[in-house]
């Protein structure tokens, strides 16, 4: 079944267009790296299947036109991990983990046993048990990544669009994270959507790979079609050289033009 | 379509997260400090009244015991001065503090106060209009509450009107930014009208500072509905704020209506703050010192907060009433001074007192 699927999907931000006639289907369960120079329009783009700015074309969730989806059943349909996501420093984690539950609740805003025994479930499966009653404000970096991929894992969406979710961790850090969202993608057949700027780690975990370049999609496919010298050299004026590690691409800085 | 995180149907085997909410041990020293206060309230003054007669005369009232040991002056004073005035410190204090809480939660704004929008200014002016233009016998009581309320929603609704006519619905700094122009437009002509009319100069900067009337029942009773009805608002919504807290793009991706949520709680919050400028005048500082105090000791939620803040607020003014009546007895001090010359150097203390304990 296709997860997420666009038509002519483009956004006008101000009165540049910074995404444009984007057609895309993700089929459930994929894992899609999404790459692109600064300001290539990987966030707005994601921002715009979530339906958090204006758009013109059409997005589509499971099928269903997302325009017809009210706000709540959007977010229990797809998730979003923020690249900065705002962490109050005097909420706990639990509190904030069970703010995910949002779009589950009644009008009243009252959470009952199964939304915390939700959040509980999920901040076992994270390792975060611990440090349930720990305020936002004390925690490593680390830490705070994982409780935010918690909160957007409590939300119990089958759609998960992540921006930048690496940038903050160090190389370990970076693995475990990715590790783990990979392993939750198939203990529970996520959709994951990252958008990343490391192109090698982005290319470990990845099955498919989208580059965007000035708000439209100039290549799409497995990572080694899309991670070539050439056209990394063009859209990020880069220069690298592909090599190949544990049978993955791996994309290397170098200070030598690639010979043409 | 299947939910989906699988998580395991089995139960934990562990004790459920919850959020703290009001944590037991800050609810009961908040309540005992609203308690406190309102005994010191209802005791203090020019007439010493005897804690165990009060009770007494309480109990007669109720008809539990047939005779109150006060004579007639002492209950006159006791039930028709002292009890009102003390609710109605209570009713001003608490809503300013749970509407300066929400303000600063709406707004993502620590320093937002529930004068943000222009409410101050707009009732500052309407009062100033009704000082100086109406007949003083319609001025005194009935009229003056009104228009400073007239004044104060006024001047929000044009901060409104202007926040979303720049089209940015959802960038809160407009809304700031335009309560900060329709505050100093408001501002200059209530200043202008106040210059042609200097006789009336004293009257209306007695007001602006800020004084709880020693009018008997009817302003608790004009005020009692649009306090209820406002904190109500804030309270069902109260976890609101909490995703609220987390800015506006998540809220809205966690489902929330981001423009309505935050157009009620404003509402709710400025028409409460509107109904008690307009009884009280100007009382600076609450909205802000009580709030950020209570997040200082008891570091907690919104949804902690906001309850907190309507008690603790309750309880602050009513001891600055105190001092407003009793430091120069039988004059009496403009409330407004006693909050910001106790409240600004208290939190000092707190803030101080904290940073060493974290570092």
């Amino acid at each position: 079944m296709t997860a997420i699927s666009t038509r002519s999907l483009s956004v006008t931000l101000g009165r540049r267009l910074v995404v444009r006639d984007v057609d895309l289907d993700v089929p459930s369960g994929q894992w899609v790296g999404l790459i692109g120079p600064n300001g290539a329009g990987k966030t707005t783009l994601l921002r715009a299947v979530a339906g958090l700015v204006p758009y013109d074309g059409s997005v589509t969730l499971h099928g269903v036109p997302a325009h017809e989806l009210s706000r709540r059943d959007r977010a229990r349909e797809l998730a979003v991990v923020p690249q900065e996501p705002v962490t109050p420093p005097w909420l706990t984690v639990s509190e904030y983990v069970l703010l995910g539950r949002t779009p589950h609740l009644g009008p009243l805003g009252r959470e009952s046993g199964e939304d915390r025994d939700a959040a509980t479930q999920v901040l076992e499966r994270l390792d975060l048990l611990g440090q349930r009653e720990r305020t936002l404000g004390t925690l490593s970096g680390g830490e705070r990544q994982r409780v935010v991929v918690a909160r957007a894992l409590v939300q119990e969406a089958s759609i998960v669009l992540l921006d930048e979710p690496t940038a903050a961790l160090d190389i370990g850090h970076q693995q475990q994270a990715l590790e783990l969202l990979d392993t939750l993608r198939g203990e529970s057949a996520l959709t994951l959507v990252a958008a990343m700027h490391d192109l090698t780690l982005a290319a470990q975990y990845a099955e498919r790979m989208i580059l965007l370049d000035e708000g439209c999609v100039v290549a799409d496919g497995a990572p080694e079609e899309v991670l070539t010298e050439i056209s990394i050299a063009r859209h990020y004026d880069a220069q690298i050289r592909v090599v190949r590690v544990d049978d993955r691409v791996a994309v290397v800085p170098s200070r030598h033009r690639p010979q043409p | 379509m299947p939910p989906a995180v699988e998580l395991d149907a089995a139960a934990p085997a562990v004790q459920p997260v919850r959020a703290r909410g009001v944590a037991p041990w800050w609810a009961v020293a908040a309540g005992a400090f609203l308690v406190l206060s309102l005994v010191a309230g209802v005791l203090a003054g020019p007439l010493e009244l005897d804690a165990g007669d009060v009770v007494r005369s309480a109990l007669a009232k109720l008809g539990l015991i047939d005779s109150s040991p006060l004579g007639e002056t002492e209950e006159a004073i006791l039930w028709k001065l002292r009890v009102p005035r003390v609710v109605l410190a209570a009713l001003v204090g608490g809503m300013l503090a749970i509407a300066g809480a929400t303000y600063q939660g709406v707004f993502h704004n620590p320093l937002a106060d529930p004068y943000l929008l222009g409410v101050a200014a707009g009732a500052g002016l309407g009062a100033t209009l009704a000082i100086s233009y109406l007949p003083r016998a319609l001025a005194g009581q009935q009229l003056l509450p009104l228009a400073a309320f007239a004044g104060g929603a006024a001047a929000v609704a044009v901060t409104w009107a202007i926040g979303r006519s720049s089209g940015r619905e959802r960038d809160v700094a407009t809304f700031v930014l335009a309560g900060v122009v329709v505050a100093s437009f408001f501002t200059a002509v209530q200043t202008f009208v106040q210059q042609q009319n200097s006789d009336t100069l004293q009257e209306v900067y007695s007001w602006i500072l800020g004084a709880l009337p020693s009018s008997g029942w009817s302003d608790v009773v004009v005020l009692a509905p649009y306090v209820v009805g406002a904190t109500a608002v804030i309270l069902v919504f109260r976890r609101v704020l909490d995703v609220l807290s987390l800015g506006d793009t998540e809220a809205a991706s966690l489902g929330v209506n981001v423009g309505r949520t935050r157009l009620l709680l404003v509402v709710a919050a400025t028409v409460g703050t509107a109904a008690a400028v307009a009884v009280s005048g100007l009382i600076a500082f609450v909205g802000i010192i009580v709030p950020h105090t209570i997040r200082l000791l008891a570091g907690t939620s919104y949804r902690g907060l906001l309850p907190l803040s309507f008690v603790v607020g309750a309880g602050f003014l009513v001891l600055a009433d105190v001092i407003a009546r009793t430091a120069l007895s039988p004059a009496e001090l403009p409330i407004g001074v006693v909050t910001a010359f106790f409240g600004g150097p208290f939190f000092v203390l707190v803030l101080r007192t904290m940073r060493g304990g974290r570092s």
